[in-house]
């Protein structure tokens, strides 16, 4: 099978995290609210209405195209695509035909399989639409909920230009990462913020022909979407195999049981009769609106993470994980540079310690009240030995908790680490005259014993004594 | 015949009001009396044979909302009462065109499709003239989704006939309009324009019509024939009238983007300053319809009747003599291109606009029962739409099909420019015609007989070729009343001008009206009001 390549081009369609719908003042997000409920005349397309673009979405457009390296049309327009379907209430959905925001672009993509090398994949579409309805079929009923109807979308084309459902699949983790970073969509699949149809060919390795394609649709999460382009790949080379030609079918993706169904064969291409839209203006955005937009562009991931590396040192799995959200990224480098000293360790703490907890309580590294200041102080303390390891990490849970500053946490429940010479001793002392079988051992040879013994300290102190002083004096003990 | 409060002017209604000399009940029973008197029976979809006293009637409610305009007479005369602030338009009576959605009323667009629908909402125009104190007397006919230019195609039966003769159209689209303020069914009415659907009917039927810059009047809420062409406008008995009802519809509004920002003038304010100085153009290219031969495709034409051509050179003496300079001859070469044009533009929208009509959500839907959603579809569509909307549909979706658009639409679209360039060359400062308006016929000839042209809908058309000029080019026209033809029936004359020149036309307007005061025709009255006492 080695002697086939894929061809794959990816349809997204990108749900803009707007507050209102685009074209009317509806809120933006239904998700489970009740069927119609989040309708207006307008999204509902009733006689007479208008639709009215809601800026933000301009914005939103502009940051996208701007990514992903796509000419920003100074003029754009809307237009009526045309057809019946029931969810689609006007009979056509306002989209962008051929004069849309956003004109060509790429996204780079790491080869997984060749370190180092890069695939460039083109944009062929970047434009702005309406979302349509949902239609829902129950027994001979068919139900349509207008909930959706309105809300933005930009839909995005790749190029025939990904190679393997690999690449598929990370084209996807950028893409979603990218929108997340730029605060654009929410970018879940599950909630079809993100929704993507695949294109799949296969061609003879060495070939530059484009083949016929069949279209996967109504996958929803970037696993299956890799599945589904492997399962693909399989049946097309079986078919070519065969002797058989590939046939222009759209299949669809069934979830449960993970397989590919053929939804229908794809005779001619829809007529859509395509115009523009009278009832929208052109949209006109002037450089310096679009500079506006741009003045607090964010450093891009790939971007962060190569700084990341130069500047802070970082391994490159720390570097690619700390890079993986923006608001992490933007955490790490306060702590860093409010701490000053290595920023290995801030990276070590929020990677094994803060992420968990970020993990467990769903929070973002920007609203969490562990501030960058509070994790700085933190180790700072530790740094010092003011507070033992242990005691470090506790403080992290109690400030996140409490929200209250670490050293006044560490002040009230009195965790400064014990350094005093005595106080140790004392208990030393104690558990020694609590344990004469362990001494008794330990003076009969088996040293080993020293780190229970700390142990023992420890415990008795509250984790509270500095570890390396307690044996010290443990060993001074027992030796004598 | 004494006057009656349905016949007096709406400034003069809204003056008697404040003075407390009138009540808006009065107005409003005065204009129920008068429709009682002429309308006959309202438009319905089952409306079997005419009879002879259906012949003799007006016709143009679909829905008479006597209630609601007596409720609200109610509260405007309390508010009188209680001496509280009035609206522009205070007792004044108007009427809809029953294409303009009003919250809980029918709103049928003349069609079986939505003979059933009430509106959620009122359209921007009419919450605009209720809150200016309007009373609303009823929603009246037009052509099926505003398709002809005729009225005889509504769906609601019998079609609004002439006042002026019974045997005669109204006109269309806002054949209704004109025929409900000519009969004195009311004041004002609002009606809407797409190629001379306000103009040709307030023509016909002797009355005032104004086609505002695009944009310079919200569409929200008027179902769509053709988005970029649609203008809502007024209807009036008189200028002063028109001005009034202009002033309270215009203005931007956050509902449609198309609506500009710009200011509202005080149209009714600038009607006094006369017409001193400004430059009034001409054209021969306005005196002839050119059309095409339907056999051998052959472009003729044909000019228009001697009493028309001299309607408007008697209207431009009226101007001259109050100080307008008259530039003849001014070359507008595109204008027989224009029916053309909108044959496919309008068509192309029209076809997209009526989408939405399939059954699934409001409106019709087949009661036959069908076995998948394309059947139903196309059963409601085919049960539901007229003939008019369904040759619309059939030639939209020819000429914007992906193998004829470049063909057909993109052509139009570039014809359309060159529309707009005639009139930039004669309206521009700088240009050496620099006029401040083109004065022409509004339509080739009187009102046609009933029946005469109907079903040849390329014929119909060739009735806007003055008026589709001002749609395609966005700009601003307004008709008056200027003479009876040998038939007896009104002739219209038309001013177009730039983009936003409505205070200049009206300005010319009420010049023309002034200045004709003592003319013979003035005393006429339409037929339907002769024998009343």
């Amino acid at each position: 099978m080695s002697e086939y390549e894929l061809v794959i081009g990816l349809e997204t369609h990108i749900q803009l995290n707007t507050v209102t719908k685009i074209f009317c003042a509806c809120k933006a997000d239904s998700w489970e609210m009740e069927p119609n409920t989040n309708i207006c005349p307008v999204c509902a397309g009733l006689p007479g209405v208008l639709p009215v673009l809601n800026e933000e979405v301009l914005r939103k457009g502009v940051l996208l195209a701007y990514a992903m390296h796509s000419e920003i049309r100074n003029v754009s327009f809307f237009d009526r695509k045309n057809y019946f379907y029931p969810d689609l209430p006007k009979g056509y959905q306002i989209t962008q035909y051929d004069m849309s925001l956003g004109n060509g672009g790429y996204m780079d993509l790491f080869i997984p399989e060749d370190a180092g090398a890069t695939r460039r994949v083109s944009i062929t579409k970047l434009h702005l639409e309406e979302d349509a309805g949902k239609t829902k079929n129950a027994g001979s009923e068919r139900l349509i909920d207008f909930n959706r109807c309105g809300v933005p979308l930009i839909e995005m084309v790749t190029g025939p230009d990904l190679r393997s459902a690999a690449e598929a699949a990370q084209y996807l983790t950028r893409l979603r990462q990218l929108l997340r970073w730029l605060g654009v969509s929410e970018a879940d699949m599950e909630k079809g913020h993100l929704r993507c149809d695949a294109n799949v060919s296969i061609r003879p390795v060495g070939s530059t022909q484009l083949f016929t394609k069949t279209e996967i649709k109504n996958v929803n999460s970037i696993e299956n979407v890799r599945s589904a382009i492997e399962l693909e790949y399989e049946r097309q080379v079986r078919e070519v195999e065969a002797g058989n030609r590939i046939q222009a079918w759209t299949l669809d993706w069934d979830d449960e049981k993970n397989e590919l169904k053929k939804m229908r064969s794809k005779e001619t291409e829809a007529d859509y009769r395509y115009f523009r839209e009278p009832d929208l203006l052109p949209v006109r955005l002037s450089d310096e609106w679009i500079q506006a937009v741009l003045a607090d562009f964010p450093e891009l991931p790939l971007h962060r993470k190569q700084r990341f590396l130069t500047d802070y040192h970082l391994t490159e799995y720390d570097a690619d994980l700390l890079t993986t959200d923006r608001q992490l990224s933007e955490y790490f480098e306060s702590a860093v540079k409010v701490y000053g000293g290595d920023p290995k360790k801030i990276a070590n703490y929020l990677m094994n310690d803060v992420l968990r907890m970020l993990n467990e309580s769903g929070k973002s590294a920007a609203d969490t009240r562990l501030t960058p200041q509070y994790l700085a102080d933190i180790v700072k303390m530790a740094d010092a030995g003011k507070i033992n390891a242990s005691t470090a990490k506790n403080l992290l849970v109690k400030v996140e908790a409490s929200g209250q500053a670490p050293n006044e946490i560490v002040a009230a429940e009195g965790l400064g680490q014990v350094r005093d010479d005595a106080a140790i001793r004392a208990v030393v002392e104690k558990v020694i005259a609590g344990n004469p079988k362990e001494v008794e051992a330990y003076r009969a040879g088996k040293e080993s014993l020293i780190g229970w013994f700390t142990g023992q300290v420890m415990r008795e102190m509250r984790g509270k004594a500095d570890p390396k002083l307690a044996q010290e004096i443990l060993k001074e003990i027992l030796g004598s | 015949m004494t006057m009656q409060l349905c016949d007096t002017p709406a400034h003069e209604l809204s003056i008697l009001l404040r003075k407390k000399k009138i009540s808006a009940k009065e107005i409003v029973e005065s204009c129920l009396e008068r429709v009682a008197a002429v309308d006959g029976r309202p438009g319905s979809l089952d409306p079997g044979e005419n009879s002879s006293q259906d012949n003799q009637s007006v016709h143009a409610m679909i829905t008479l909302t006597a209630e609601k305009a007596l409720a609200q007479a109610k509260g405007l005369d309390d508010k009188v009462a209680r001496g509280e602030p009035l609206g522009s338009l205070a007792g004044v009576p108007f009427t809809v065109k029953d294409i303009f959605c009003v919250k809980d009323t029918l709103t049928t667009a003349a069609s079986r499709m939505l003979a059933n629908f009430r509106a959620p909402y009122t359209a921007t125009t009419v919450e605009r003239m209720l809150a200016q104190d309007g009373l609303m007397i009823g929603k009246v006919n037009l052509d099926e989704y505003t398709f002809g230019s005729s009225n005889e195609s509504t769906a609601f039966q019998p079609a609004p006939r002439n006042p002026w003769d019974t045997n005669r159209v109204p006109g269309g689209s806002s054949g209704g309009s004109a025929a409900s303020v000519a009969a004195g069914e009311a004041a004002i009415s609002l009606g809407t324009d797409t190629a001379g659907s306000i103009r040709q009917p307030a023509a016909f039927c002797g009355v005032v019509g104004i086609k505002p810059t695009y944009g310079r009047v919200s569409r929200y809420g008027l179902i769509a024939f053709a988005s970029s062409l649609d203008c809502p406008g007024p209807l009036a008995r008189n200028v002063t009238d028109a001005a009034m009802l202009l002033k309270a519809i215009a203005g931007p509004d956050r509902q449609d983007a198309t609506a500009v920002t710009k200011a509202v003038p005080d149209y009714v304010g600038v009607l006094d300053q006369g017409v001193k100085g400004l430059r009034i153009g001409l054209s021969e290219d306005y005196f002839k319809i050119v059309y095409m031969d339907a056999e051998t495709g052959e472009m003729l034409q044909k000019p228009v009747p001697d009493e028309v051509r001299a309607a408007v050179y008697h209207a431009a003496e009226i101007l001259k003599a109050q100080g307008a300079e008259i530039i003849e001859d001014v070359p507008m070469p595109n204008t027989r291109y224009a029916i053309p044009a909108f044959f496919v533009i309008s068509r192309v929208e029209a076809a997209s606009n009526l989408h939405r009509f399939d059954g699934a959500k409001y409106g019709y839907r087949t009661a036959q029962p069908k076995r998948d959603l394309r059947e139903m579809y196309q059963a409601t569509r085919n049960e539901a739409f007229g003939l008019q909307p369904k040759l619309r549909i059939l030639m939209g979706m020819y000429v914007s099909a992906a193998q004829y658009s470049e063909q057909y639409y993109s052509r139009a679209l570039k014809v359309r420019t060159l529309i707009r360039r005639d009139f930039e060359n004669v309206f521009d400062p700088g240009s050496s015609y620099h006029l401040d308006a083109l004065l022409t016929p509004t339509t080739p000839t009187t009102a046609f007989e009933m029946g005469a042209v109907y079903g040849d809908s390329v014929l119909m058309q060739y009735a806007d070729q003055f008026t589709v000029t001002a749609n395609h080019a966005g700009i601003p026209g307004m008709t008056f009343p200027a003479g009876l033809g040998a038939d007896g029936l009104p002739l219209g004359v038309q001013l177009l001008g730039p983009d936003f020149s409505e205070p200049i036309l009206l300005r010319m307007g009420r010049v023309f009206e002034e200045g004709t005061q003592a003319e013979a025709w003035r005393l006429q009255k339409p037929q339907v009001l002769r024998g009343l006492a």
